[in-house]
């Protein structure tokens, strides 16, 4: 038993109540509180993973407490390698958001002068931030099914709250798309679990993941339970075709709020696919690869393709991310050693790179009350250092080499290509053309940036102040971590590594036939 | 025939070991200019030149302890560090003569564009952003062309592609730049695909992408073939060879110390280099991909040639002859060990005298209030007195004028090209004839002949800080060559590295070919004399013949573009957003209308009358007693 | 013995379902399904008499029980409806609606 876990998780909720409970009027308070509160868990999330042994046992600091005896519900968290560095990414983004939405509670001055303040308090938006930041370590880190359930369901909550009540003009509808969405899997989900509970060959009944691995054998009943699972990472993921929620929802929510439900809350449904998926349904995950392939891959083409139409950048962006997702989900079912290392590390290098777009795009939105691409231009004359920030992030997106999200991008093709799942060489096929979305990436990218940032500066535009010391205070640690994993990636990899191994090793995937080094055939 | 490369040994310790330096010193001042911002102001074009220095310091004496090694032990490996555990891929560098070579051209004549700038940009007051660049982009080159691996290879290739982004870009301001900075990354980026599908091909097939793991092939079979093709797609797009050449063209939009050092001298030679460096794995002499190297090779050494005819800007018209002397390098690049060594030596070469060329005509437009069109110069010989006997210098090297640089590479390449394939051989020769032409219209258009200045042009000679470098490119473009090819020097330094006979090739001074390729050379200058020396220039472009036209309209390259990629992109772009909208988005907002719509028609059924409500209670309760009784269970 | 009960407590039911139905005066509707009520205690009983238990008459008492809850609060329901809007018929009372 090791308590660390459960106090990475009640530091924010108490930060939370402690936030909700300030007196009416201390916003500054209210956010200076949601700060350290963050950074606290930042530094005990920090001292937690140095103890982390790669290799060692797959789960690390268990902790195990009864919740509801008599279904054999526990509450029970512990932390493997993608687990670990998931939980990372979102203790990091949380100060990087929180600081980064210091004013976006605050409301928005008209044209007039008027204060339009949203519909709840400034120090609720940081209170639900809090909340979230405890179930997104939460959900990572359960090992119990239904514990997993409860969490990925109650995420939604503050979410919606957050769209629903900060954002945009069209936010009702956002939140409300996002929300019946996410409970439609979610409910199949619930029935899945449910399914899981009763058809599994356990001695005891139990949700307890480890015990589960290996507990279903008869192939349709693994199909029917996968595809429960799968529908409700599917639509969080998103997939193609079920992803319409997401650019409604990153487009209408608030900056912050766009990086975590980006960043990080999508990232359960890929997160799920790779451990519950794969390694509770070893056969059905076999048995549906190539149409699970094909669909990634209409994600990859078919988000990029959208993406180089979009005029909302915020909307351009969550496209970007679908197409991301695609490679994500390709990884993750290329049943490769390689490829599902590359899509861990893609979900970690995904949320520093979007994460600094989505912030980005946040502040010269700010700056000018306006998502759409053609209301800029020529920011790069007046405000350089945002229009720098801008293009790194963008370049992430773009997958350069030397940054974070290349190493990713190259292993999930690479241990595609070479993948042996599926003989007939369809998967081969599969890299070649994602690898086309490198060319149309560039396109996205390149072609909003010269958009927005070059050319003659538009008459709005030249009013713009470059960022201020704050703005720089967020940007800078995540352009630091996308060109230090850029790198160095090796950190990284050598945690998520032998936990992917497991994973493959549940799955037994076939080994493939590696010829001798530099012999060729 | 003998061809094997030398083995790649361990190396720590000494310069070799610490080569990393030569990356690490214009990497730090690019970070440095940038994070340090408008503080650095006032001395970072200095740190910018001094880093760069240090640089090629690393690399002189890297050269040095590198010529200390017996042949057989010249490929050096310093290990970094390991940097995709997963896939046993380790950052390292590879010190071979291949790569000191590139490593002694990169610092060298970056250098002194570097020094050039100082004075070229000196008004500019993004000055200091633009050594940023400048010193990222030579750190990127660096680690290009000595990365022990493809992907530390690709890596810096990128880097170099978004440098070159960057500087096109530099005055971003104007819409052409941005476009232009735009097109050249997405260009470059097809070549990309090529690149990294044959990374895939490679590291399936020998588990490994690492050249010191890679074994020289004995035959060529299909695998290699495609691993070959895939990886001249990379080289096409990066050093702009058909059938991906049309972003150079846009690329003169950049400042044109950045088209010297960039679009000449070394980034667009990084194809080049891929196919040497790469040669002995996946272009054995006399395989298909060889051949396919050298056909786009001849190709496009006609093509530029043809496009640099028409040109009146003159860092378009040095475009278009880079492209084609680019061709020439691609050309030698296909035809094996021999090949090698004069594509590698005209890159040098090259390097120098096109250089030389570009600050010219950086010069030149410095003089002139950054005009470019050469029908509004005329007569500059007198006032750039400096700047016009550099360029004269370059200009004899490139149309190849015997015994300066360019002749040896150039010939040598030809008479290569003849031993394997007389046809592939005679298009070079034509191609050299074509530059006796342009090159001399370029000449006698902006040095002599009448002036046509518009109004307010008060030409003057550069300053030190410009003509210098100018002086010391210039003696490059005079004696390099000729020290570089006789006794092969340079083929037995090389071969180490790239395989090839214990012997070497020899020089011939007298032979067909030459003799032919002088010839046309000289009908060409004379023609340009008559046409653009002796007859007056006409100050607006006229409208010329069909074959001008298609030339000015570069080959109708871009037309082409536009009309296969670009146009049906732009539909399919709209058709995906309306279906996304309409279709996906649609299904799941009618899905909500129609759930809605029918519950809306449903809630009709809560009349408010409790005397209803009772009489489907019973109804309902009468129907279940019915069921029940049907089945039996009661 | 037993037919006849039965007989009767259907009929007794079926006389209280069809004035619930059809009658709109509240009180009388409540009748009715106090007369619904009785039917069945009266079933209740028969059965508990034939089987020779007392569950039956146990259920008796309890259906009494809240038969007199529901009276109290379902008369003082319709007295407060009568006294707002003068009216004791059921059909008035139907502003709880779509």
């Amino acid at each position: 038993m090791s308590p660390w876990l459960p106090i990475l998780m009640a530091v924010p909720v108490v930060g939370a109540v402690v936030v909700a409970l300030l007196p009416k009027g201390s916003d500054k308070l209210a956010k200076q509180v949601t700060l350290l509160v963050s950074l606290l868990v930042l530094v005990l999330t920090g001292v937690m993973a140095a103890g982390f042994r790669p290799g060692g046992d797959r789960f690390q600091f268990r902790a195990e407490y009864d919740w509801i005896p008599s279904f054999g519900v526990k509450f029970a968290v512990g932390v493997d390698g993608v687990a670990l560095v998931l939980i990372a990414l979102s203790v990091v983004l949380v100060p990087i958001v929180v600081l980064a939405s210091w004013h976006d509670a605050d409301g928005v001055k008209t044209a007039d002068g008027t204060l339009i303040t949203p519909k709840r308090s400034v120090k609720t938006y940081f209170s639900l931030l809090l909340v979230l930041e405890a179930m997104m370590i939460g959900v990572f880190a359960a090992t119990d099914i239904f514990l997993f359930y409860v969490f990925f369901e109650a995420m939604l909550i503050p979410m919606y709250f957050m769209i629903g009540s900060y954002g945009g003009a069209q936010r009702s509808y956002a939140a409300v798309k996002f929300l019946l969405y996410s409970l439609f899997g979610g409910l199949l989900m619930l029935v899945a679990v449910i399914g899981l509970y009763f058809v599994a060959k356990v001695d005891t009944r139990t949700f307890m993941f480890p015990e589960l691995i290996g507990a279903i054998q008869d192939p349709t009943t693994q199909k029917w339970l996968f595809a429960g699972f799968f529908i409700a990472f599917a639509i969080k993921a998103p997939l193609w075709p079920v992803h319409t929620w997401l650019p409604d929802a990153a487009a209408q929510a608030p900056a912050g709020a766009a990086v975590l439900l980006v960043g990080v809350l999508d990232k359960v449904g890929t997160f799920g696919m790779l451990r519950f998926c794969l390694e509770l349904f070893p056969d059905a995950a076999k048995a549906f690869t190539m149409p699970i392939v094909v669909l990634a891959v209409i994600s990859i083409l078919y988000g990029a393709i959208v993406a180089i139409g979009q005029t909302d950048m915020k909307r351009l962006i969550a496209y970007t991310s679908i197409s991301h997702f695609g490679f994500i989900v390709l990884g993750v079912f290329a049943m490769s050693e390689i490829a599902q290392s590359g899509a861990a590390l893609y979900m970690v290098n995904h949320g520093f790179a979007t994460g600094a777009l989505f912030l980005a795009a946040g502040f010269l939105i700010a700056r000018r009350g306006s998502p759409f691409i053609g209301d800029y231009g020529g920011v790069q004359k007046v405000a350089p250092v945002l229009a720098g920030f801008f293009l790194v992030a963008g370049l992430a997106g773009l997958s350069l080499p030397g940054l974070s999200s290349f190493v990713s991008e190259f292993m999930v093709m690479i241990g595609t290509y070479q993948s042996p799942a599926h003989g007939s060489g369809a998967l081969t096929v599969a890299a070649v053309i994602s690898a086309l979305a490198v060319i149309l990436a560039a396109v996205y990218i390149l072609w909003m940036v010269q958009r927005a940032m070059n050319g003659p500066t538009a008459e709005p535009v030249k009013a713009f102040k470059d960022l201020n010391a704050r703005e720089v205070l967020v940007l800078a640690p995540l352009v630091a971590l996308i060109i230090g994993f850029g790198f160095f990636p090796k950190p990284l990899l050598d945690v998520i590594t032998p936990s992917v191994k497991e994973t493959v090793t549940n799955v037994k995937v076939p080994v493939s036939t590696i010829a001798e080094k530099g012999t060729g055939q | 025939m003998e061809s094997e490369i030398a083995q790649i040994t361990q190396h720590t310790g000494g310069v070799i070991g610490s080569a990393w330096l030569m990356i690490a010193f214009p990497l730090l001042g690019a970070f440095i200019l940038l994070v340090f911002n408008r503080f650095t102001n006032r001395w970072g074009h200095l740190l910018g030149v001094a880093m760069s220095l240090a640089s090629f310091v690393v690399a002189v004496l890297a050269f040095f302890e590198l010529i200390g090694f017996g042949e057989g032990e010249r490929r050096r490996a310093v290990e970094l560090y390991s940097f995709i555990p997963n896939m046993n891929i380790d950052m390292g560098l590879l010190i071979d003569p291949l790569s000191i070579s590139f490593a002694l051209l990169i610092t060298g004549v970056g250098s002194l564009i570097h020094i050039y700038s100082i004075g070229y940009m000196s008004h500019d007051e993004h000055r200091r952003r633009f050594f940023a660049y400048l010193n990222l982009f030579v750190a990127a080159m660096l680690l290009l062309v000595l990365a022990d691996n493809y992907v530390g290879l690709f890596i810096g290739w990128e880097g170099v592609g978004l440098a070159s982004y960057l500087l096109i870009g530099f005055w971003q301001f104007k819409p052409s730049a941005a476009v232009a900075a735009k097109k050249a990354f997405v260009v470059n980026r097809v070549g990309d695909f090529g690149l990294l599908v044959g990374m895939f091909v490679i590291f399936t097939t020998y588990n490994t992408l690492s050249f010191a793991e890679l074994k020289p092939i004995v035959e060529e079979n299909g695998t290699t073939l495609a691993i070959g093709l895939l990886l001249l797609l990379g080289a096409c797009g990066k050093s702009a060879q058909l059938p991906l050449q049309s972003w150079l063209l846009d690329a003169m939009e950049g400042p044109t110390p950045v088209s010297a050092l960039i679009h000449a001298a070394t980034m667009v030679t990084a194809g080049v280099y891929l196919v040497v460096r790469s040669g002995a794995y996946f272009f054995p002499e006399g395989s298909g991909a060889a051949l396919a190297v050298a056909i786009v090779g001849a190709a496009t050494l006609l093509a530029g040639a043809i496009i640099g005819c028409a040109k009146d800007d003159i860092k378009k018209g040095l475009a278009g002859s880079t492209m084609s002397q680019i061709g020439y390098m691609m050309l030698g690049a296909g035809l094996g060990p021999a090949g090698y060594a004069f594509a590698i030596g005209h890159l040098i070469t090259h390097g120098f005298f096109k250089a030389d060329l570009f600050l010219g005509a950086g010069s030149v437009m410095h003089g002139m209030n950054d005009e470019v069109d050469m029908r509004k110069y005329g007569g500059l010989a007198k006032y750039m007195k400096v700047t016009f006997a550099t360029f004269f210098i370059g200009y004899l090297a490139i149309i190849g004028f015997p015994l300066l640089s360019g002749y040896f590479t150039k010939e040598g390449i030809i008479e290569a090209a003849m031993e394997h394939n007389q046809v592939l051989g005679w298009l070079a020769v034509l191609g050299a004839g074509i530059t006796g032409f342009y090159m001399s219209r370029m000449v006698f258009m902006t040095f002599f002949g009448k002036k046509r200045w518009v109004e307010g042009a008060h030409p003057h000679e550069s300053p030190l800080v410009m003509t210098l470098p100018l002086m010391i490119l210039s003696v490059g473009a005079l004696f390099l060559g000729g020290y570089l090819v006789m006794g092969g020097t340079l083929y037995t330094f090389l071969r180490p590295a790239v395989g090839g006979d214990p012997t070497p090739p020899v020089f011939h001074f007298a032979s067909v070919p030459g003799a032919v390729t002088l010839a046309l050379v000289a009908i060409g200058a004379a023609y340009a004399w008559m046409k653009y020396g002796r007859a007056e220039v006409p100050a607006v472009q006229p409208r010329g013949s069909f074959l001008t036209t298609f030339a000015r309209r570069d080959l109708y390259g871009d037309a082409l573009n536009e009309s296969l990629f670009m146009r049906p992109g732009q539909w399919l772009t709209r058709i995906a957003v309306f279906f996304d909208n309409r279709g996906v988005d649609g299904l799941v907002n009618g899905l909500a209308a129609g759930i809605g719509g029918s519950s809306g028609r449903l809630r009709r059924l809560q009349t408010g009358f409790a005397r209803t409500y009772a009489l489907s209670i019973f109804i309902g309760a009468a129907l279940l007693t019915g069921a029940l009784l049907l089945v039996g269970t009661i | 013995m037993t037919t006849q009960y039965l007989v009767l407590s259907g009929l007794l039911f079926a006389i209280g379902a069809l004035g619930v139905l059809i009658r709109r005066n509240a009180i009388v509707v409540f009748m009715c399904v106090e007369l619904m009520l009785n039917a069945c205690n009266l079933a209740f009983v028969t059965f508990s008499r034939q089987v020779g238990n007392l569950e039956g008459q146990i259920i008796a008492f309890f259906v009494m029980v809240v038969a007199a809850a529901e009276v109290v609060v379902g008369l003082a329901i319709i007295v407060t409806i009568f006294r707002t809007r003068r009216s004791a018929s059921v059909d008035d009372a139907n502003l709880l609606k779509y």
